[in-house]
């Protein structure tokens, strides 16, 4: 951390200054913006950010491009990943969207709770993937906790496409909880009670008022939501495996394949890039997180 | 509009206690069909509590609530058939002007295009009809608060409530708009209550007063009788804010009229 003295300058001149008096100097100084350093800094930071997909752009193996696009391997793992994450946003969406209603209710609930609930949402996003593969494991697997109930009653989830998707779901679930929640409490929920005073039931309330408030949300959780099922790698290869077909989805089919074929490694990370971007491109500003248009 | 029979107007009879954390109000009054009531207080005074208390959006703490005889403090808002006008109209961003006011017509079960042309006649009356594809945030803040009280009278209630109705309006339009709001609360045959802490408003929109002072009541009457005896200082100031206006006002009105005396034709000579 720079603690050098152009910032804290910018931070206390208008401070110290009158008001009312017209020192241009010290006001153009600081309407000039970040010092240099910071921009410095910052271009770095971008570098860092954006200069390795340059570099799979810039090795990609584009002659045989086509042939490696539609081998079958990586149209199966294409399938399989697309397929998962679309179930597992659904899953996010129907399990989600309450526990956000929830989570936005909590800030009237006492200390305690109200931090564990927040704190449980938040797992996934601290956790190491692998570690969360893991867990589900001991929970779900054959000798799990819940999982010899289920072996009992003839259901076995460890590398399935469920698995799979129950792997997706976990990683991705707070991304659409904490963008519906931001977006539930944006919105003025006073209209709610204008609704009810129209004969609106509470079930006709959430449906007419609640969630065609808060669509902005949810549709920017779910967006982030896919994206994050889609690349999801560590909690899939742990839980799930990677079988051709059932478990191999893109970004571990991309890392296996890596391993000796690097240009078909390549293609299947263009690919993946490619459905990034586009998730980008359909997010726009207004529904990024810390973008409030 | 009510079921009672038509030789009694429509009644709003309350007698409430409600309590907001360590803060409780007391109010009993009497509302009838085409005398509405003015519930009038400084800020805090618990007007807005009542109010919601009255809309269902506050629990009662002790009391009743007789809307035609029936007794709706236990029920659900969406059950108690009130109307609710908004300090700042609570149109639902949303939705265009017309499915504002069709809103409570759909909730009672009509579908879409059936609550739309029953929105209709209510945007025409309130001077929306250009306005029905509009959305809120287009409108002026006087477009706003006719969505609102067309959208609470649409839903056809047995009683409207309104909470502050001018006071998130420009100054400039609010004599207007009041005289425009008037209009419709004569039209409207329920008991209406309206919360102020407006003498203007007193005295253009409501015929019964109930000064909410502190959590309790400490006048009530028609507005020439809190004139004549103001029971509290702050009776006292209310009734002489509204007389200084007036005065201003004729004053201004005669300066008009003088003017146009001493130059009947201004137009000449610029």
């Amino acid at each position: 951390m720079p603690d050098s003295a152009p910032p804290s300058a910018t931070r206390s001149a208008p401070r110290n200054a009158p008001r009312r008096a017209p020192q241009s100097a010290p006001r153009s100084a600081h309407r000039r913006g970040p010092a240099v350093v910071v921009w410095v800094i910052a271009a770095l930071a971008l570098a860092l950010l954006v200069l390795p997909l340059f570099a799979i752009l810039l090795s990609a193996p584009w002659a045989r491009m086509p042939v490696l696009l539609v081998a079958p391997e990586t149209l199966q793992a294409l399938g399989l990943s697309v397929l998962t994450a679309v179930i597992s946003t659904v899953l996010c969406l129907v399990l989600g969207i309450p526990l956000a209603v929830v989570l936005a209710r909590s800030v009237a609930w006492p200390v305690v709770p109200r931090r564990l609930l927040r704190a449980a949402v938040t797992i996934p996003l601290v956790l190491p993937p692998v570690v969360g593969g893991l867990a589900l494991l001991l929970l779900l697997g054959r000798n799990g906790i819940l999982g010899r109930l289920l072996a009992v009653a003839g259901i076995t989830i460890p590398f399935t496409t469920g698995a799979v998707v129950i792997a997706q779901t976990f990683v991705a679930m707070p991304f659409l909880v904490f963008a519906v929640e931001g977006a539930l409490r944006g919105a003025d929920r006073r209209v709610e009670l204008a609704a009810a005073s129209l004969g609106a039931s509470p079930i006709q309330v959430f449906r007419t008022v609640t969630i065609p408030l808060v669509a902005p949300g949810v549709a920017a959780g779910a967006v982030l939501c896919f994206a994050r099922a889609l690349g999801e790698f560590g909690a899939t290869i742990t839980f799930a495996g990677s079988y051709p077909g059932v478990t191999r989805t893109l970004p571990i089919a991309s890392y296996l394949a890596s391993q000796n074929d690097l240009s078909q490694s390549i293609a299947l990370a263009l690919v993946l890039l490619v459905v990034s971007v586009a998730v980008l491109l359909g997010l726009r500003d207004r529904w990024l997180p810390g973008v409030r248009g | 509009m009510s079921g009672t029979a038509a030789s009694a107007p429509a009644a709003l009879i309350a007698d409430i206690t409600a309590r907001r954390g360590a803060f409780e109000a007391t109010a009993a009054f009497h509302v009838v069909a085409g005398r509405p009531l003015a519930l009038v207080g400084p800020n805090g005074a618990g007007k807005t509590t009542v109010l919601n208390v009255l809309a269902g959006h506050l629990a009662i703490e002790r009391g009743s609530i007789l809307l035609d005889g029936r007794d709706v403090a236990g029920l659900a808002p969406e059950a108690r058939r009130i109307g609710v006008v908004f300090q700042d109209f609570l149109v639902f961003p949303h939705l265009t002007v017309a499915d504002n006011v069709a809103y409570g017509i759909r909730m009672r079960g009509a579908r879409r295009a059936a609550a739309r042309a029953a929105a209709l006649p209510w945007l025409e009356r309130f001077d929306l009809a250009d306005f029905g594809d509009r959305y809120p945030h287009e409108l002026s803040g006087g477009q706003a608060q006719r969505v609102a009280l067309s959208r609470a009278l649409a839903a056809e209630p047995d009683a409207l409530l309104l909470d502050e109705p001018m006071a998130s309006l420009d100054v400039e339009v609010r004599d207007e708009v009041r005289a425009d709001l008037a209009r419709h609360l004569r039209e409207f045959s329920g008991p209406t209550v309206i919360v102020t802490h407006s003498a203007a408003d007193v005295a253009a929109l409501a015929s019964e007063v109930v000064v909410l002072e502190a959590g309790a009541v400490t006048q009530r009457g028609t507005w020439a009788q809190l004139r004549e005896a103001p029971a509290t200082p702050y009776v006292t100031r209310l009734v002489q804010t509204r007389e200084n206006s007036r005065r201003e006002n004729s004053r201004r009105e005669n300066e008009r009229t003088q003017a146009r005396v001493v130059n009947p034709q201004p137009h000449q000579g610029e």
